[in-house]
C-alpha cells in the first residue's frame, strides 16, 4: 500500500517526460521516419523563418496572460463581493454548469453570442436598424479578445470554487474582524490580509490556469484570431501540414510552448517572489486611502470586477442556450432573435453519428472518472498527510499538451499499442486522475479525526474505518471528485484526437471538426451532448448524497 | 509520362488477357475482405458526404460483408502524418488508417515519402468503366500522374456562390472581382489559404490573370513562380482592402464560409460541388435566394481519389471499397442531386445501357446547375504551385 503514490506518481510523470523527450527529438533533427538520423538546429531555423510566429507568440502571451490575471482579479472580486451569502458547497451547485460544460461546446455558444452576426447584434438590430450584419470583428478579432472572454468564463468560475476551498481553511471572521477593527475597508482587508494568507493553495490552481489559457487548441480555434492564430494552433496546423517534413519544425514549435508556458510560470513565481519581499513594508505603512473613504480605491476595483465577473457567467448561460436553441432550428438567419423555423432534424438526422459518440464518451468518462477515484482514495490512504512530491501530480497539468501528446503517440506505438479506446482511455488518465485526486484530497484531510480514532477504539481495522466510516462519510466529496473526472474526461480534445488517431470520436472530436462546418445546428446537437453529460454526472453528485443521508443533517450536503 | 505509358500497356494486357485469371484474383480479394472493417479517413465538414459514407458502408456491408467507418478529419492531412508516425515507430503493417480521401498536394507527399500501397486501380473489376487514358482526369492528379496509386470517386468542380437578392450582379471574372468588391466593401471573403478552397481561389485567379498559363502545368521554378505570379499579388493587393474585415481574418474553410453567408455577413462564397448549394438551400443552410455562378472563362476542376495506406490493415477490404465507389450503383446516387449531386467520374462512352439507366432516371432541380452552364473544366495547376502560393500568401499577408 505504501508504494500507491510513488507508483502513481511514476506513472504520470513518465508519459509527459518520454513523450516531452521524443518531441524533443524531432525539434532537434531527429525522425528516422523522414530519413533524418543526425542532430541540427535546422527545425529551429525554419521555426523562426515561419511567417507569423511572432504574432503567434504574442497573440499567446496576451490573451493568455490577460485571461488568466482578470480571471483571477474576478474570481476574487466574486468571492468577495458575495461573502457571507455563498457557501462552498452552494457555490458548488451554481458553478457546476460552467464547469461541466467543455471549452469547446463553450467556445461554440460564445462565438454565436459575440458574432456580428450573433445573439447580441441581433438584440441591438432593432435599436440601430441595421438589415445586415454590421461589419465588426467580434470574434476571432486579431487580438484575441474574444479568445480571452471564452477562457474567463471557464476559468473564473474554477479559481473561484479553488478560492472558496481555500477560505474555509483559514479563520476568514475573525481576520476581517481584524482588519475592519483597524480601519480598513473590506477591500483593503481582502488584499492585505486575506490573499496573503490563502495564496499557498491558490499558487498551483492559478498556474494551471496560467498555462491552459497561454497553450489552449480548441477554444482558440474557435474564438482566435486564423492568421496568425495563437501559438498552440499554429503548432498543431503545422503538426498536419501536407509537407511532412513540417513536422520538424511544428515540434520544435511544441517544446517552444511547453518553454512559453515555463516563462510565464517563472515570471509568475517572480512577481509572487517581489510581492513577498515588497509587501511587509507596504503592510507595515498601513495606508488606509483618503479619511471618510477607506480603501475606496480597492473597493471600486473589486465592485467592478465583480459586475464584470457577473455579465460575463450571464454571457456563458447564454452561450450555452444559444447551442440548444441551435440545434432545434431549420434556419435561424439575421436578425432574428428566435429562429424562423424549428426542426428536430438536426437531432434525427444525426443520430447514428451522435449515438456512437455518446457511447464512446460515457464508455471513457465512466472509466477514466472511477479508475481515477479508487486510486485517488488508494493514494490518500497510503500517503502521508504532507508529501513534498504532491505537486508532481499536476505536472501533465502544467505542460502544455501540444508539447507532449505528439511524441507520447511515439512512444505507445513503439510500445505496440494500438490508437483505440485503451490508448486514449490511458492519455486521458493524465488528465483526469489530478483533478480528481485535487477536488478529493481536500475533503479527505478534513474528516473529522475524532470519527476514525472511536472506531479504532470500537475495534473496527483499517479496511473496516475506510469503508463503514470514512468513504460514507465522505460520500458528497468522492461523488462531486467524480463528477469532474467525468467532466474533464468528456473535455479532453487533444490527447483523444493524437493517442486515437482520430478513429475514437467522441462528442468532444466531433463537436470541434464539426465547429469547422457548415451547420451551427449540428454542432449545436454535439455541444449539447457534450454539456448534458457532465452536466448529469455533477446532478448526481448532489442528489444522490442529499437522499442516501437524508436523515443525517450534516452529510446531505447540498440541499442543507 | 514513361509510366502512365506502361499503366496503360498494363491496363491493356490485363484487358486482353484471360478473363477468368483477373476474376480468380478478385475472388481472392473479396474473399479476404469479408468480415472486415475498413476505416476511411474522409474530411468529416460536410454532412451529406458523412450521409454518403454510411450508405456505402451499409452497401457494402450487404454485398460482400466488409463495413467502412469513417474517420471524420477536418484536414486530410492529419491522416498523412498517422502514417508518417506509424512508420516513425516501426509499424509496417496493421496501421490505423486503411483508406484515405486525397488528392493534390498530399497525395504527392505520400507518394514521395512511399507510403502508399499499390499500384492497385487497374485490378478493380469497375476499372473498365473508367477512362484510364494517360492524359485522362482520372490519371493525373494536379499534374501529377497517379500511376495506379489512388481510384478516382468523384469529381468536384469550383464554382461561387452568391446571395441573388443582395448581390444580383456577381462578377464575371476574377479581375471583376476587384471592382465588385470596391463597390460592396466587406462582403465577400475567401477561405483561409492553408485550406484547400482558399489555396483554390487563388489558384483559379491565377489560372485567368497569369501571362501564360500553359507554364502552370510545369513543376514551378522560382523564375516562373515570380513571372506567373505578379499579376496575382498585384490583384490580391487591390481586392484585400475590400474583403470581408479587411482580409484580416479568413473563414477557416468553406463551412464557415458558408455559414457567414447563411449569416447574411458576407454575399459570395465558394464551394467545389456545383450541386452543394441547392442542397443546402433544402436543408436550410442557406437563403432560397442563394445561387451558383461561374467566370467566363471556365473554373478549376480536379477528381477526389481514395488511396490505401503501405501499412493498411485491411488492404482488402479497402479495395473492395474503392471498387464500389467507382460501380455505376454508386456514381448515379453519388449524382443523385437529393444525396450529394457530385458528377460522376466513369466515363459516359463505356457505360451499358443499364448502368446508363441509372444516370438517366436521376431526378433534376431548380437551382441545380446544367451541366453546360459551368461552362469549360480548366486543369489544377502542378501541386507544386499550391505549395508555393501558400508559402508566399503567408510570407506577405500574415501580421
Amino acid at each position: 500500500m505504501r508504494a500507491v503514490p510513488a507508483l502513481l506518481l511514476a506513472a504520470l510523470v513518465a508519459p509527459v517526460v518520454l513523450g516531452l523527450w521524443q518531441t524533443g527529438r524531432a525539434a532537434f533533427g531527429i525522425m528516422p521516419a523522414l530519413g533524418r538520423e543526425t542532430p541540427s538546429l535546422e527545425p529551429w531555423r525554419q521555426l523562426f523563418a515561419l511567417p507569423g510566429l511572432g504574432g503567434s507568440i504574442r497573440l499567446s502571451l496576451v490573451s493568455g496572460l490577460g485571461a488568466a490575471i482578470l480571471s483571477l482579479l474576478i474570481a476574487l472580486a466574486l468571492v468577495q463581493a458575495l461573502q457571507g451569502r455563498l457557501s462552498a458547497a452552494r457555490a458548488a451547485r451554481w458553478l457546476a454548469p460552467f464547469l461541466a460544460v467543455p471549452h469547446a461546446a463553450l467556445a461554440i455558444g460564445m462565438a454565436f453570442l459575440l458574432a456580428p452576426s450573433g445573439w447580441i447584434a441581433r438584440a441591438l438590430a432593432p435599436l440601430m436598424d441595421w438589415t445586415r450584419p454590421p461589419g465588426a470583428a467580434s470574434v476571432n478579432d486579431p487580438w484575441g479578445m474574444a479568445l480571452m472572454l471564452g477562457l474567463m468564463v471557464k476559468e473564473i468560475p474554477f479559481l473561484m470554487l479553488v478560492i472558496l476551498a481555500a477560505l474555509g481553511q483559514v479563520p476568514l471572521a475573525r481576520i476581517m474582524a481584524m482588519g475592519r477593527a483597524l480601519g480598513y475597508g473590506p477591500g483593503a482587508v481582502w488584499l492585505r490580509l486575506v490573499l496573503p494568507a490563502i495564496w499557498p493553495m491558490l499558487r498551483l490552481p492559478f498556474w494551471v490556469v496560467l498555462v491552459y489559457s497561454v497553450s489552449n487548441v480548441d477554444m482558440a480555434i474557435i474564438l482566435g484570431p486564423a492568421n496568425p492564430p495563437v501559438l498552440g494552433v499554429a503548432v498543431t496546423r503545422w503538426f498536419v501540414s501536407p509537407d511532412l517534413a513540417m513536422i520538424l519544425p511544428a515540434s520544435a514549435g511544441a517544446i517552444l510552448q511547453a518553454g512559453l508556458a515555463g516563462a510565464v510560470i517563472a515570471a509568475a513565481w517572480g512577481a509572487e517572489r517581489l510581492a513577498a519581499r515588497l509587501g511587509p513594508a507596504w503592510l507595515a505603512r498601513g495606508g488606509r486611502g483618503p479619511a471618510g473613504a477607506p480603501g475606496w480605491m480597492a473597493g471600486a476595483v473589486l465592485r467592478l470586477a465583480a459586475m464584470a465577473g457577473l455579465v460575463l457567467m450571464a454571457a456563458g448561460l447564454l452561450a450555452m442556450a444559444a447551442l440548444a436553441i441551435w440545434s432545434l432550428a431549420f434556419r435561424w438567419p439575421f436578425p432574428l432573435i428566435l429562429p424562423e423555423a424549428w426542426s428536430l432534424n438536426a437531432w434525427s438526422m444525426t443520430a447514428p453519428g451522435w449515438r456512437r459518440a455518446l457511447m464512446t464518451s460515457v464508455l471513457l468518462a465512466g472509466t477514466t472518472a472511477s479508475l481515477s477515484l479508487a486510486l485517488a482514495v488508494a493514494w490518500l490512504q497510503a500517503a502521508p498527510a504532507r508529501m513534498r512530491a504532491e505537486w508532481l501530480i499536476l505536472l501533465p497539468l502544467l505542460v502544455p499538451q501540444i508539447g507532449f501528446l505528439h511524441g507520447l503517440n511515439v512512444v505507445f506505438l513503439r510500445a505496440g499499442l494500438q490508437a483505440d479506446l485503451l490508448a486514449v482511455g490511458m492519455g486521458q488518465m493524465l488528465f483526469v486522475f489530478p483533478y480528481v485526486l485535487l477536488s478529493l484530497s481536500g475533503p479527505w484531510r478534513a474528516v473529522d479525526p475524532r470519527l476514525m480514532r472511536t472506531a479504532a477504539a470500537l475495534g473496527a481495522g483499517p479496511w473496516r474505518r475506510l469503508v463503514a466510516v470514512r468513504l460514507p462519510v465522505l460520500l458528497r466529496p468522492l461523488l462531486t471528485a467524480w463528477a469532474i473526472g467525468i467532466a474533464v474526461s468528456v473535455a479532453q480534445y487533444l490527447p483523444t484526437l493524437y493517442l486515437g488517431a482520430g478513429r475514437v470520436a467522441t462528442l468532444t472530436t466531433e463537436a470541434v471538426t464539426l465547429a469547422s462546418g457548415s451547420d451551427r445546428r449540428v454542432s449545436g446537437v454535439y455541444a449539447s451532448l457534450q454539456a448534458l453529460v457532465p452536466l448529469l454526472a455533477y446532478a448526481c453528485a448532489f442528489v444522490i448524497p442529499a437522499w442516501w443521508h437524508r436523515d443525517r443533517r450534516a452529510l446531505a450536503g447540498a440541499f442543507r | 509520362m514513361i509510366s502512365a505509358r506502361l499503366l496503360a500497356l498494363a491496363l491493356g494486357l490485363s484487358l486482353a488477357a484471360p478473363i477468368h485469371a483477373q476474376t480468380k484474383d478478385w475472388q481472392a480479394v473479396l474473399d479476404e475482405a469479408r468480415g472486415q472493417n475498413v476505416f476511411w479517413h474522409a474530411w468529416g465538414g460536410d454532412a451529406r458526404t458523412n450521409a454518403f459514407i454510411e450508405w456505402v458502408s451499409a452497401q457494402t456491408s450487404q454485398r460482400y460483408g466488409v463495413t467502412v467507418t469513417q474517420v471524420k478529419l477536418s484536414d486530410t492531412a492529419e491522416a498523412v502524418t498517422r502514417v508518417l508516425s506509424e512508420k516513425a515507430a516501426g509499424r509496417d503493417e496493421g496501421g490505423a488508417v486503411d483508406l484515405i480521401w486525397i488528392n493534390g498536394p498530399n497525395f504527392l507527399a505520400m507518394k514521395e515519402q512511399g507510403l502508399l500501397h499499390g499500384p492497385f486501380v487497374a485490378d478493380l473489376p469497375n476499372a473498365r468503366y473508367l477512362d484510364l487514358s494517360p492524359e485522362a482526369p482520372a490519371s493525373v492528379d494536379f499534374t501529377v500522374p497517379v500511376e495506379g496509386m489512388e481510384s478516382p470517386w468523384r469529381l468536384a468542380r469550383f464554382v461561387f456562390v452568391h446571395d441573388s437578392e443582395r448581390a444580383p450582379e456577381p462578377p464575371r471574372s476574377m479581375a471583376e472581382f476587384v471592382t465588385w468588391a470596391e463597390a460592396n466593401p466587406g462582403r465577400m471573403t475567401h477561405p483561409a489559404v492553408s485550406n484547400f478552397m482558399g489555396a483554390t481561389f487563388l489558384k483559379q485567379a491565377l489560372v485567368e490573370l497569369a501571362p501564360d498559363p500553359a507554364m502552370l502545368q510545369e513543376p514551378a521554378t522560382p523564375e516562373t513562380f515570380e513571372t506567373a505570379t505578379a499579376p496575382l499579388w498585384e490583384w490580391y493587393d487591390a481586392l484585400r482592402p475590400n474583403l470581408w474585415r479587411e482580409g484580416r481574418t479568413l473563414p477557416e474553410n468553406q463551412g464557415v464560409q458558408q455559414q457567414l453567408l447563411n449569416d447574411g455577413e458576407i454575399d459570395i462564397a465558394m464551394s467545389f460541388d456545383p450541386a452543394s448549394t441547392a442542397a443546402a438551400i433544402a436543408e436550410g443552410l442557406l437563403p432560397d435566394t442563394a445561387r451558383v455562378f461561374v467566370t467566363e472563362g471556365g473554373m478549376i476542376g480536379n477528381v477526389s481519389f481514395v488511396a490505401i495506406p503501405y501499412n493498411a490493415a485491411n488492404k482488402a477490404g479497402a479495395k473492395v471499397v474503392a471498387d464500389f465507389l467507382i460501380s455505376p450503383e454508386a456514381q448515379a446516387h453519388m449524382q443523385d442531386i437529393t444525396v450529394l449531386g457530385s458528377f460522376s467520374v466513369l466515363d459516359p462512352a463505356r457505360l451499358d445501357a443499364e448502368a446508363q439507366a441509372l444516370f438517366d432516371a436521376l431526378p433534376t432541380a431548380e437551382a441545380l446547375p446544367r451541366l453546360e452552364d459551368l461552362g469549360p473544366t480548366l486543369l489544377e495547376p502542378h501541386a507544386s504551385w499550391m505549395t508555393l502560393l501558400t508559402e508566399e500568401w503567408s510570407r506577405r499577408y500574415t501580421q
